[in-house]
């Protein structure tokens, strides 16, 4: 099959960008989104042309490096389906795409299709844990878990970090993917000390990042490539204005934030 | 020079206890005053930076990736193995340490794996206690199962997804203690170099992968936990950026690299579709607790699978081998899935491929309980093949998955360079000629958790280390040598792409010294790659330059240090007059086809010396001493 591509190409953060043009010629139906771009590249290089870059890692949908627009919708047209998992089959001979990097202030543009997503380990590192010290663990049966609440833990462990939620939001919110680390943690008893204090540190630092607020349009959750649903903001939500009203002398303002 | 592996003398199940009594302890107060680097941020480097953290070292972790989150542990589907026998059927850490070392097929150390099996429980519940969500009965207790090649259920897992839930949970923890200020996480960096000052590690040359710019880092111990070198053969089940450039310049540097010829062959990967390929993609081996593997009796068969009847299908591990069946190692049921292929019975387009069939299972528990167990491989198979393995047998093929090889260690995990650390995949200790199923991540989280904080300590309490800056020739020297190498890299211009190269280079060190080797093939395998090597530095070409964010540039200088690897790996395959686990000579066989080790000669660890350019490496023997399992032919019939 034959496709034209539009990409996005930047040459570091302070360069203005713009879209180019290329030709994918005799592309494999079986080949996956980032194999396609690979031989795009080959070509290019063959041709004295710097490659696109590209995030990517483990190509098997799971590490969350890989990421960007296709024809406007993040991580292209299959969901619940990372750009590497995208195979060609689900294109047509003679299409036309657009490939452009995650947008969102909290996202740099670094070249081309490559963003700075530091802004998410900032946000787990406010909270997105069990302060468990190595070596303190009482025995791994000791505490039974319901299997439901494990699952629900589970459903929301599963977030990749890739940022197709920010991307794909209007207001560039990172609510989706606070709130899973945020619900899986309160979904389970060793997440309970420090529930409190951890949505409201995580909500406050997701605000100061410049991500935006969340205002329940669910693009987030229609583009997340690993089902992380809805509802889990709500309970961020939830949570957030629980503790906040539990310790308001020590956080007041935060709600205004971003 | 015989390494010297710092056992502990004792009965095998004290010595852990004895030495850690016996290590030295670095004051509280004073553990602030130490600065420890950690290359990697899997499991074994998250685990270690985050625990060493919490003792008041001051660490500093790096990694590629443009966050710790994203290493490629985080891959790893099937579960983790402990010795908890929670099952109540029969487990212990005799036996983990048993089926480990047996696994290994004798070439692993004794001492190391018993203290792995030991440390196993701890790690459940350190892992359950961060909040990981492992799979639970509905009683809410722990959940387990059987994984490949073991008889007892000691396995624990989340969903497919057990790394990532490890990994996250390790990851949390380290950026715990980068909000404590303990950690100075440095993503999208590189290391290049190791630099060693009065004959220790003290530091590491980096390249940031965004600006271009090297730096050089000072510490008082160096811990590399970069993983394994899977990717020297372009496909594998490893992530893309995956490379050995940390363990391999540090061996030049002078760690001794061992066993660089042990590798493993995964048996349930999708198989290759096209030469556009650039990655192969796992299907975890716990589908075989379920899944039956079958290839047509009649090799002529081309008929779909369903056309052909029970009695024209030969499930040949489960006739080969009754015992085991469809669980034999991973070795075993690789090299049956080539045997068979080779006979030309190999299913799909291109006949490397063999059926994972779901049909029994199916019928037998019901499809909801096939998809609760294996849902997320189903979608993933059907996602990359097109193909709904609900319906149609799945195609399997066997792939390289993980290097047991790795940078020699001793019992404390210090390399051949006082200092010099290195945990997990990118060493040699465990897992012998062959890892066991779910034991790789068990080794990642023990030597980083359980391991490195007392033996780094030790080291710390009994060395005597001079305050050095980065002004030293030490340091200048190797950025130098940095700078160097990457505009070599930048000026040859040539016409061919870094992936071309590599993936010539892949192909042959999979045609010669992949799932069997013999000596004829070795030995053309080494000519090959010293000329394709002398090729890349004439005729590679990267664009851009070295001041930016340039990912052929990153490729070239791996792909430079493949070459050498590959190169190593054969001489070692050659060097190893017999088969053992992963490393099939066939030369050496049994007449119905089973590995034939030969421990009068070859029970020991080679461990190889860098000598310089085209200069000969030259092997060191570690013994390896069997007092507890004793060495027997690896039977699962």
């Amino acid at each position: 099959m034959n496709l034209t591509l539009h990409v996005w190409r930047q040459r570091n953060s302070s360069d203005t960008g713009r879209m180019v043009k290329y030709n994918a010629a005799n592309i494999n139906p079986d080949m996956s989104f980032l194999e396609m771009l690979d031989v795009v590249n080959e070509r290019l290089i063959e041709g004295g042309e710097d490659p696109i870059a590209f995030d990517h890692d483990c190509r098997e949908g799971i590490c969350g490096s890989c990421g960007f627009m296709v024809n406007g919708i993040a991580h292209g047209p299959l969901p619940k389906t990372t750009i590497c998992q995208l195979h060609m089959r689900h294109f047509q001979d003679g299409d036309e795409l657009y490939l452009e990097p995650w947008r969102a202030r909290a996202f740099p543009v670094l070249k081309d299709l490559v963003v700075d997503r530091g802004a998410f380990d900032r946000v787990i590192a406010s909270g997105g844990y069990v302060s468990a010290r190595t070596g303190c663990a009482p025995d791994g049966n000791s505490i039974p878990i319901d299997k439901e609440s494990s699952d629900l833990a589970m459903d929301a462990a599963q977030c990749i970090g890739c940022g197709a939620c920010v991307a794909a939001c209007p207001n560039a919110s990172a609510a989706l993917f606070t709130s899973a680390k945020i619900y899986h943690l309160a979904m389970i008893p060793q997440g309970q000390p420090e529930r409190e204090k951890r949505a409201l540190r995580m909500v406050q630092t997701m605000n100061g990042e410049m991500f935006g607020g969340c205002t329940n349009i669910g693009e987030c959750e229609a583009v997340c490539p690993k089902g992380i649903r809805l509802e889990m903001i709500a309970l961020m939500n939830r949570e957030f204005v629980w503790a906040s009203w539990k310790e308001r002398p020590e956080l007041v303002g935060v709600g205004d934030r971003g | 020079m015989i390494p010297d592996a710092r056992i502990p003398s004792g009965p095998i199940e004290k010595i852990w206890d004895a030495c850690k009594f016996e290590m030295k302890l670095v004051n509280p107060a004073n553990k602030r005053k130490f600065h420890v680097i950690v290359v990697g941020s899997g499991l074994a480097g998250a685990s270690a930076a985050a625990t060493l953290a919490e003792l008041g070292y001051n660490i500093q972790c790096f990694c590629f990736q443009d966050s710790p989150r994203r290493a490629h542990s985080i891959a790893a589907q099937g579960g983790i193995n402990a010795a908890k026998n929670y099952q109540n059927d029969g487990d212990s850490i005799f036996r983990l340490f048993y089926d480990t070392v047996k696994g290994g097929d004798f070439r692993s150390r004794e001492a190391n794996v018993y203290r792995l099996a030991q440390i196993s429980v701890d790690i459940i519940d350190q892992c359950v206690a961060q909040g990981v969500p492992f799979a639970r009965e509905y009683s809410g207790l722990l959940a387990n199962r059987s994984f490949g090649g073991a008889q007892v259920s000691r396995t624990f897992y989340a969903r497919g997804q057990t790394g990532q839930q490890l990994l996250l949970g390790a990851y949390q923890a380290l950026e715990r203690q980068v909000d404590a200020g303990k950690v100075e996480m440095i993503p999208r960096t590189e290391m290049l170099d190791l630099v060693v000052v009065d004959g220790k590690a003290r530091g590491i040359v980096t390249r940031n992968l965004i600006t271009g710019k090297i730096e050089s880092h000072i510490a008082d111990a160096v811990v590399l936990a970069t993983g394994g070198y899977g990717n020297v053969y372009y496909l594998s089940t490893n992530a893309k950026g995956s490379n050995a450039t940390a363990i391999w310049r540090a061996h030049k540097r002078g760690a001794l690299f061992a066993n660089p010829c042990f590798t493993q062959i995964h048996p349930t990967c999708i198989p290759v579709s096209g030469d556009y390929q650039s990655k192969l993609t796992l299907m975890s081996e716990s589908l075989r607790n379920d899944g039956r593997i079958w290839v047509p009796e009649d090799k002529d068969d081309k008929r779909p699978p369903n056309q052909i009847t029970e009695a024209e299908r030969d499930y040949y591990l489960e006739r080969r081998y009754p015992s085991f069946g469809n669980l034999v190692p991973r070795d075993v049921a690789s090299r049956n899935a080539k045997a068979v292929c080779d006979e030309g019975r190999g299913v799909g387009e291109t006949g490397l491929g063999v059926y994972l069939d779901f049909g029994d299972a199916i019928q037998r528990l019901g499809r909801h309980v096939i998809e609760e167990r294996y849902g997320n491989l189903f979608e993933m198979y059907e996602r990359i093949t097109g193909e709904n393995p609900y319906v149609v047998p799945m195609r399997i093929y066997p792939a390289i998955h993980y290097t047991m090889g790795g940078l020699w260690v001793d019992y404390h995990l210090m390399s051949t360079i006082p200092g010099l650390f290195v945990l997990g995949e990118a060493n040699f200790s465990d897992h012998g000629a062959n890892r066991l199923g779910a034991s790789a991540l068990m080794q990642g989280l023990s030597d980083g958790y359980f391991v490195i904080p007392y033996t780094i300590g030790n080291y710390l309490a009994n060395t005597k280390l001079e305050r050095i800056d980065s002004s030293r020739a030490e340091f200048r020297d190797a950025e130098a040598g940095v700078r160097e190498m990457n505009q070599f890299l930048l000026n040859v211009k040539g016409k061919r792409t870094v992936d071309s190269f590599h993936r010539e280079l892949g192909k042959l060190v999979w045609d010669y010294c992949g799932m069997t080797r013999n000596a004829p093939g070795l030995e053309h395998a080494m000519g090959k790659i010293g000329e394709l090597r002398e090729e890349y530095w004439r005729n590679l070409n990267v664009l851009g330059g070295g001041e930016e964010l340039n990912q052929s540039l990153e490729k070239a200088a791996r792909v430079a240090d493949f070459f050498e690897l590959a190169e190593l790996m054969c001489r070692d395959a050659l060097e190893r007059n017999e088969s053992c686990g992963g490393h099939f000579r066939e030369e050496y066989q049994t007449p119905d086809g089973e590995a034939m080790r030969d421990d009068a000669n070859y029970s020991y660890a080679a461990a190889w010396e860098w000598r310089g350019h085209n200069q000969e490496p030259e092997v060191h023997k570690e013994p390896l001493v069997f007092q507890y399992v004793h060495p027997a032919q690896r039977s699962y019939k």
